[in-house]
């Protein structure tokens, strides 16, 4: 496979430019599909970070060109029932044959392909998880509508995330078991070219010979050691990643035609599986600037005849260990975005813990069954067929007795209005509290304690209730979303306690932040109660210019701008004295007003509940 | 074939594999909660119990594995052939352990109407669900956190029982249904009704391990048993054996073990310390100290094996602080250390 080995080797140069840069990532993207063509599900699937367009099209038209003609490919639609997924009972069948025909779920009917999910950050954590489940065990196992069986179902999942323009990305605990993170972001469609039809029939057949063959290659101790050693300094925590990184390896080695992994495979396999996952840099790289040298060539495949600039590191001899040049090439392939908030999260001296901690299950949440009652067909309710089936069974013989004694041929089952039973939804709407907490200079650092004394407070509330909380905070440049929302208090309170203070109050800005994110959640049907605590004085404008007059202008600008939108909010009043400035503030945003007072946060976390409460109710 | 991996394969996570033992050994010490980092294999230690555990003997024919020499709770089969005064016939049976998936439907997990019979002979008959299979066994719950709320309130309700009763479409039932509970999920994907969590006799906390060399091992020994699981297999039977023997002989010695007041006063004292409801805590405290000293091996139960098993027994049953930093787990070990440490210095 040389062209991709010159696509790969074209980031050894030194001085890139952003064009070779991102032909070198449309390269180890092609890499990347020819390599799951061999066997999808070794790797768990692709997590593929990329906007609709032509880009994504030519790289998934490219695999499905790889991928053997006889495999399934299947596509999960955002909500699919339960039913479809895993399977159940077929209804067609089961009523013309007069007893119970199981039929076999999405899962089940990909066994030994691929199924793509369409807009995976949109995918509810139920349908997530389910996937996760099957993957784990390369089967599905359908307990449901009276039917039990174990199905295989081993196969790769495409995850289409576009959550790039800020929404949150897919389910953590899906993108866990996808090897292969790629992102097709900012490439341009010139650059993304395919080879010709002749060239892919040859990549086909290497693909072929590979699939039989990628099981037998030989990878030693030092080869582990590099994959397991890079994904333990970039913090990705889940062995999972470290055996997908494996199992990527070997298949590159068996695309090449090799008998064993080497230095090569490995630094491919940590770029398309480790570094994307990174949650922390190296320990000892924290303080130099970012990882800029692209990885040098692995010195196994490179006579050391290549001349080295003189101006790189004086470590960096033909003998250095596997391992770090494996981390070297991961570190170059953190994506940019990722890089700037782990070093922001460095900067700040806190540490993130488990995985990508950013992902949550998504919010959208439709109403899930919850058994059926008897009831009668009435347009919006859904007749629960299987239970409806089981009502009507006991009574078959005598009403096939009944039909026979009247001089009709009976139907095989024979169903009346009576038996009929409805599904009951359970729709949960969710009730989402949004903290936004004022950590500025003004607000006085001596009652930010006493204002994250009262939020855990109400957190434990918000627990009980089974209620999610999101926390935002503002100082000095903007307003920041420390936790979207979740229902873990164990997160809350991480994010709660790493809240730095001080600096300016850009409290308009804070406004529409909170405003944006309320109407984020509200369009998802959940009903949100803002809880800001401030003490109201702001000093920085919309702009973030400092000047107290302005500032206090566009605060209540952007308050009465979210009034008009119908956010519902409580306002605590921080400040010692409670003054003339919060109550304005809370006026314009039509918020119920809460001064904080001095001692005790108990009763500052009944009473705000209380106000929450009526708000939500 | 889907093969489990071997459980005494599975590198370190020591605190995991031992609670699910002294599950396996008393199960009236309750079910076991494992929560925690993803990848740290939760699910491959429950999967891989049924090969470790002693076999049990149940009556032949029995979907909810009776046992023959058991008095009292029988399902209504059995039941209705001892009143007979039929001989109950009984055979060797691996101990069933169940799994619950997401995504199953109340009927399958209950039991309900058997519908190929009603549809086509017309028979009113019960097809018994997860439950019933799961008697006498493990019943595995896995991202237990998201199971949907229904669902949840049903196994509250059985594992406390340790009864399904089942009264719908004109089906009228009640089968035993005592089992082990096992769950397993990641914190962060949000937490369990306090209902459920009072349900589980141990709970834990499993990390990634952070050596270096053990991560390897973990890599090693999985990318192994992928590539090859019969020979994998096969180089771990004697293990996997050693720890079946050394269970059902830790089951003989259980019997035997009485738990000294000395011991018993201090687990009351570390509950009162902890301020743990109800006396809960302290019951499944003296089970697992006992459980515990049965699998070591040891002669009488000592405040040693209480110490050992405190941690898993009480972290999940402390009063919430909110305005607590520190994990419960280190509340638990702060506790014992100032109670116990400060007694062995005196004496």
């Amino acid at each position: 496979m040389t062209p991709l080995a010159d696509a790969d080797s074209s980031a050894g140069l030194p001085g890139e430019t952003s064009e070779s840069r991102a032909a070198e990532l449309w390269g180890r993207a092609l890499h990347a599909a020819a390599l799951l063509a061999i066997e999808p599900a070794a790797l768990g699937g692709v997590w593929l970070r990329a906007a609709a367009g032509p880009v994504r099209e030519r790289w998934l038209a490219l695999l499905e060109t790889l991928l053997p003609v006889d495999r399934p490919r299947r596509r999960i639609p955002l909500n699919i029932p339960d039913e479809r997924l895993l399977g159940g009972l077929d209804l067609a069948a089961t009523l013309q044959a007069g007893r119970p025909v199981a039929q076999r779920g999405v899962l089940a009917e990909a066994d030994g392909g691929v199924v793509t999910l369409a807009m995976a950050e949109r995918v509810p954590a139920a349908t997530a998880t389910r996937l996760a489940q099957v993957l784990d065990r390369g089967e599905v196992q359908v307990a449901r509508d009276g039917i039990e069986a174990h199905l295989s179902a081993r196969f790769g999942v495409i995850a289409l995330d576009e959550s790039g323009n800020g929404d949150e990305p897919p389910a953590s605990v899906l993108t866990e078991r996808l090897g292969v993170v790629l992102s097709l972001e900012g490439l341009l469609p010139s650059t993304c070219t395919l080879p010709p039809l002749e060239e892919l029939r040859g990549w086909q057949r290497d693909i072929v010979s590979a699939r039989t063959r990628w099981r037998h290659m030989h990878a030693d101790d030092e080869a582990l050691q590099a994959l397991v050693a890079t994904a333990a300094a970039l913090g990705v925590d889940s062995p999972r990643a470290s055996l997908a990184a494996l199992n990527l390896a070997r298949m590159a080695a068996a695309l090449d035609g090799r008998d064993a992994v080497d230095g090569e495979d490995c630094t491919l396999a940590a770029r398309l599986v480790i570094a994307p996952r990174a949650t922390r840099l190296p320990p000892q790289h924290t303080d130099e600037s970012p990882p800029e040298p692209p990885p040098e060539p692995p010195q196994d495949q490179d006579p050391p005849s290549e001349p080295d600039p003189p101006d790189n590191d004086a470590e960096q001899l033909p003998d250095k260990p596997l391992e770090d040049t494996v981390l070297e090439a991961a570190q170059a392939a953190i994506p940019a975005g990722l890089l700037a908030m782990l070093q922001a999260s460095l900067a700040l001296g806190r540490t993130r813990s488990g995985g990508k901690s950013g992902a949550t299950q998504t919010n959208y949440r439709r109403g899930r069954p919850a058994g059926s009652r008897r009831g009668s067909l009435r347009p919006g309710v859904r007749l629960n067929v299987i239970d409806t089936l089981r009502n009507a069974a006991p009574w078959q013989p005598l009403r096939r007795r009944e039909a026979m004694a009247s001089g009709r041929s009976p139907a095989r089952v024979l169903i009346r209005a009576d038996d009929f039973q409805v599904t009951r939804y359970q729709q949960r709407s969710e009730t989402t509290t949004l903290f936004v907490v004022d950590a500025s200079g003004s607000a006085a650092l001596h009652r930010l304690a006493e204002a994250k004394g009262a939020v855990e407070l109400l957190l434990a509330d918000c627990y009980v209730r089974r209620d999610r909380v999101a926390l935002m905070a503002f100082r000095g440049a903007g307003c920041e979303l420390m936790l979207p929302p979740t229902r873990s208090l164990t997160r809350a309170k991480r994010a709660l306690a790493g809240l730095p203070g001080g600096g300016g109050t850009p409290m308009a800005s804070a406004i529409e932040a909170a405003q944006q994110l309320y109407e984020r959640l509200s369009r998802k049907g959940d009903s949100v109660v803002v809880v800001l605590l401030t003490d109201g004085r702001a000093n920085l404008d919309r702009n973030g210019r400092p000047g107290r007059a302005q500032a206090e202008e566009d605060a209540l600008a952007a308050a009465r701008r979210a009034r008009v939108s119908g956010m519902a909010c409580v306002l605590v009043d921080t400040s010692s004295q409670p003054a003339a400035h919060g109550q304005r503030l809370a006026a314009e945003l039509g918020a119920l007003y809460q001064p904080l007072p001095y001692a005790d946060p108990r009763a500052l976390s009944a009473r705000i509940g209380a106000s929450v409460a009526a708000l939500a109710g | 074939m889907t093969y489990a991996f071997p459980f005494s394969a599975i590198v370190g996570q020591d605190d995991m594999k031992q609670a699910l033992l002294l599950a396996a050994l008393d199960p009236s010490i309750g079910g076991v909660l494992v929560l925690g980092d993803r990848g740290t294999g939760k699910s491959t230690a429950v999967r891989a119990l049924a090969a470790i555990l002693p076999p049990i003997k149940v009556v032949q024919g029995c979907t909810y594995n009776c046992d023959p020499t058991a008095k009292g709770v029988a399902c209504p089969a059995c039941a209705a052939a001892a009143a007979g005064g039929s001989k109950l016939k009984s055979v060797e049976k691996p101990v069933p352990v169940v799994d619950l998936p997401l995504g199953a439907t109340e009927d399958r997990v209950v039991g309900a109407l058997d519908l190929e019979r009603a549809l086509t002979a017309g028979e009113k008959a019960f097809e018994p669900g997860l439950l019933a299979r799961a008697n006498r066994g493990f019943l595995y719950v896995d991202e237990v956190n998201l199971l949907e709320d229904h669902l949840v309130d049903l196994l509250i309700d059985v594992a406390a029982s340790g009864q399904n009763v089942v009264e719908r479409e004109g089906l009228s039932i009640r089968h035993p249904a005592r089992f082990v509970l096992v769950g397993s999920g990641n914190p962060e994907e949000g937490e369990l009704r306090p209902q459920l969590l009072d349900r589980f006799g141990l709970s834990l906390d499993v990390r990634t391990p952070t050596d270096l060399a053990q991560r390897i091992e973990v890599i090693k020994r999985r990318d192994a048993f992928e590539r090859d699981p019969q020979t994998f297999m096969a180089a771990w039977k004697d293990a996997d054996a050693a720890i079946c023997d050394g269970l059902a002989k830790a089951r003989k010695r259980l019997e035997k073990l009485e738990v000294p007041d000395v011991v018993l006063e201090a687990a009351a004292r570390l509950c009162t310390r902890l301020g743990t409801d109800g006396l809960r805590g302290e019951l499944t405290l003296m089970r697992a100290a006992r459980a515990r000293a049965a699998l070591d091996g040891a002669r009488s139960v000592t405040v040693k094996h209480l110490r050992a098993v405190a941690p898993m027994v009480l972290r999940h049953r402390l009063r919430r602080d909110p305005l607590d930093e520190t994990g419960s787990g280190v509340r638990v070990e702060r506790a014992i250390a100032e109670l116990f440490d400060r007694e062995v210095a005196a004496s």
